[in-house]
């Protein structure tokens, strides 16, 4: 449905490109090429960009999906450069092979925008900026609210002087599952904090809740934080806490990656304690950056999306806002 | 039968190696997992590692019932991955129907038996759909059962529309999470699915039907048994078990995840018939397909606790399901003891 959406958005864009070619002279034209529909995240993603082009009058958005296909990204990013538009923005869906599409568009004089994904080419002159969450960042912002918080939330006399961390981590090999890890290690290491346990638990709630059950197996009340990469691992985790007889955000401290509604519901329900924001809503950023480089202005090479860290504390009243 | 015929016989010979990796990898943790073993009484139900294992592997067993007899006609059911996920999200959207149009509000609360029977028929159709491909219109079982497993999962999508549908519905979690006896919901299901499925299969002709239409479909057609049926009702029976399994799925973490609910989980089933000992179209031991289930899990359950990297948790899980299939082999049983009698003969 939502594909189908999808293109009936481009042939309406497509139909009015024609309409409004003789209009179109003051307008910028911007081609986003979008890797696909594959998750909730990316259809928030679209959407934000999509919703924020229509809003702004001087921009014109010619958007094309990918379906998770690199072959369909660069026939797009070639149309786009035959076109002549403006600005070409695109969220690549692997990290190579980009070159030559991409030399296209420099000897065309159209400047290349990445969206909340890098590209793996020697020449980084072959794009302006590159938009996105820090997965490492969000990684430090939950150990440091960890840090900051933990005293406050749990009964600091205790005798140990170190406290027990377990770790959800993501996907195997991606992205924000190494980066995540990172940063978080990088501002635990040398405190009382210390990971006990690290598995995968695949961004999903089953397998969280799985591997959640055999930590407190293992571990059991030794547990005192857990952190997940994700908010949907969170979310089985803490089935598999209150299953096994422990209060989840209170007998366990729960932080958590990506603010999803779910996670803030949970933080009512005081379940979860703290979810760092992972935001797909890219659009206002994106045509900003769009405006700030057709007046002419230089951009950073990396912008870094504006992300929170949502503490239960807020959950209720940000609850009505959460767009994903 | 006495003691010794019964230790003799062939299918208490297939058995032995299957059980014997499975009390391998669980000595392997009554040494060297403390506590793991341990099983204690918390509120009137059994809490340990052991029972984490038959619960978490209650899906796939299910799952394997199903694989085995298909397997035994000489077929396979590449579908009961996308099959689970589909009647997760049918339960899902049974529960809360306006939730994927953006209402939170819980309605008046489904009947469990609409919950339940709505996905059930829906997955009894995608075994019949497979079933019909297969024993009618004639396609290889790989390929037709395929079709399923790229569409089913998209099905799912469509369903759910991409969002993970959470619903609270306290008599359907049941079915995930609750308690009879003692034990875990989803073990007594599996339970009293083989136990209806082994009477059926073997205190009847069925099973011996299956076999010989996995031995030789034109055969036992000559012979008279009705070969076409038995194979459609294999596919449908698959088609319910994965239904079932995708419900224990969806009721144990309160959610619909059409992208991920039993994904890969076909091979998981498939991986645990063939080291049970069932062979492609022939024999079939469900039993078998049931340790075959718990070594895997156990195994899964053992890294877990024990922390094994996540980064190697694959390679660890491969090396010892290979292990485990070549001692089945009887061929690299003789090549290993052939090798040990040559070595014998110079030293007599």
């Amino acid at each position: 449905m939502k594909k189908l959406l999808q293109v009936v958005a481009c042939i309406v864009c497509a139909c009015m490109m024609i309409a409004g070619s003789a209009l179109a002279k003051d307008k910028i034209v911007v081609g986003f090429s979008q890797i696909g529909a594959e998750s909730a995240w990316r259809v928030a993603n679209t959407d934000s960009i999509v919703s924020e082009a229509k809003s702004r009058p001087n921009i014109e958005l010619k958007f094309s999906d990918a379906q998770q296909k690199q072959e369909n990204q660069i026939k797009a990013i070639r149309s786009f450069i035959s076109q002549g538009v403006d600005v070409i923005a695109f969220s690549p869906v692997v990290e190579t092979g980009w070159e030559p599409v991409l030399k296209e568009a420099k000897r065309a004089g159209i400047p290349v925008i990445l969206s909340d994904r890098a590209v793996d080419v020697q020449d980084d002159s072959l794009w302006v900026t590159f938009m996105g969450s820090d997965f490492v960042e969000e990684g430090r912002r939950a150990g440091n609210w960890l840090m900051e918080n933990y005293d406050r939330l749990k009964n600091p006399d205790k005798s140990s002087d170190v406290v027990n961390v377990v770790e959800l981590q993501g996907t195997v090999g991606s992205a924000p599952a190494i980066d995540r890890k990172v940063g978080f290690a990088e501002v635990t290491e040398g405190s009382a904090f210390k990971i006990i346990k690290s598995q995968s638990g695949d961004f999903t709630r089953a397998k969280g809740k799985e591997v959640m059950e055999a930590f407190l197996k293992s571990e059991g009340d030794k547990i005192d934080v857990l952190y997940a990469h994700n908010d949907d691992m969170a979310l089985g985790a803490i089935q598999a806490i209150e299953e096994y007889g422990l209060k989840p955000g209170k007998d366990i401290i729960i932080v958590s990656i990506d603010a999803v509604r779910g996670a803030f519901e949970a933080m009512i329900e005081g379940k979860i304690n703290c979810t760092v924001e992972c935001s797909p809503l890219l659009g206002p950023q994106l045509f900003d950056a769009v405006e700030d480089l057709m007046a002419g202005k230089e951009l950073p090479k990396r912008i870094v999306t504006n992300e929170g860290v949502f503490p239960a504390e807020v959950a209720e009243e940000t609850l009505p806002t959460r767009k994903y | 039968m006495n003691q010794v015929q019964w230790l003799r016989s062939e299918n208490f010979q297939r058995m032995l190696w299957p059980l014997m990796a499975l009390v391998g990898i669980l000595l392997f943790n009554l040494f060297f997992t403390p506590g793991f073993f341990h099983i204690e009484i918390k509120d009137g139900r059994f809490f340990g590692s052991l029972v984490d294992i038959a619960n978490r592997a209650a899906p796939v067993m299910l799952l394997a019932i199903g694989m085995t007899l298909v397997f035994a006609t000489g077929g396979v059911d590449l579908s009961v991955g996308a099959v689970m996920a589909i009647s997760g999200a049918i339960a899902a959207t049974v529960i809360r129907p306006d939730y994927v149009k953006g209402v939170l509000e819980y309605g008046e609360v489904q009947s469990l038996f609409l919950v339940l029977s709505i996905p059930l028929f829906f997955s009894l159709l995608a075994g019949l759909w497979n079933g019909l491909l297969v024993a009618v219109i004639g396609i290889q079982p790989i390929i037709a059962t395929l079709i399923l497993m790229v569409a089913g999962r998209g099905i799912a999508q469509l369903i759910t529309q991409g969002q993970i549908v959470v619903f609270i519905h306290e008599p359907f979690q049941y079915i995930g999470s609750g308690f009879l006896f003692g034990l875990p919901f989803p073990i007594i299901l599996v339970l009293l699915t083989f136990t209806v499925t082994y009477l059926l299969t073997r205190r009847t002709g069925l099973g011996l039907f299956i076999e010989a239409i996995g031995a030789n479909s034109v055969a036992s057609r000559f012979m008279g048994i009705r070969e076409r049926l038995i194979t459609l009702s294999v596919y449908i029976f698959s088609g319910f078990c994965a239904g079932l399994a995708g419900l224990i799925v969806c009721a144990d973490i309160k959610a619909a995840d059409a992208n991920n609910a039993g994904l890969f989980l076909e091979l998981d089933a498939i991986a645990a018939v063939i080291i049970g000992g069932t062979m492609w179209g022939g024999r079939f031991t469900i039993f078998g397909s049931i340790v075959g289930t718990l070594i895997i899990q156990s195994l899964t359950t053992t890294i877990l606790t024990r922390g094994v990297a996540p980064e190697v948790t694959l390679v660890f899980k491969a090396f010892v399901i290979i292990l485990v299939a070549l001692i089945q082999s009887e061929k690299f049983r003789r090549l290993f003891s052939g090798r040990m009698a040559r070595k014998k003969v110079p030293a007599s």
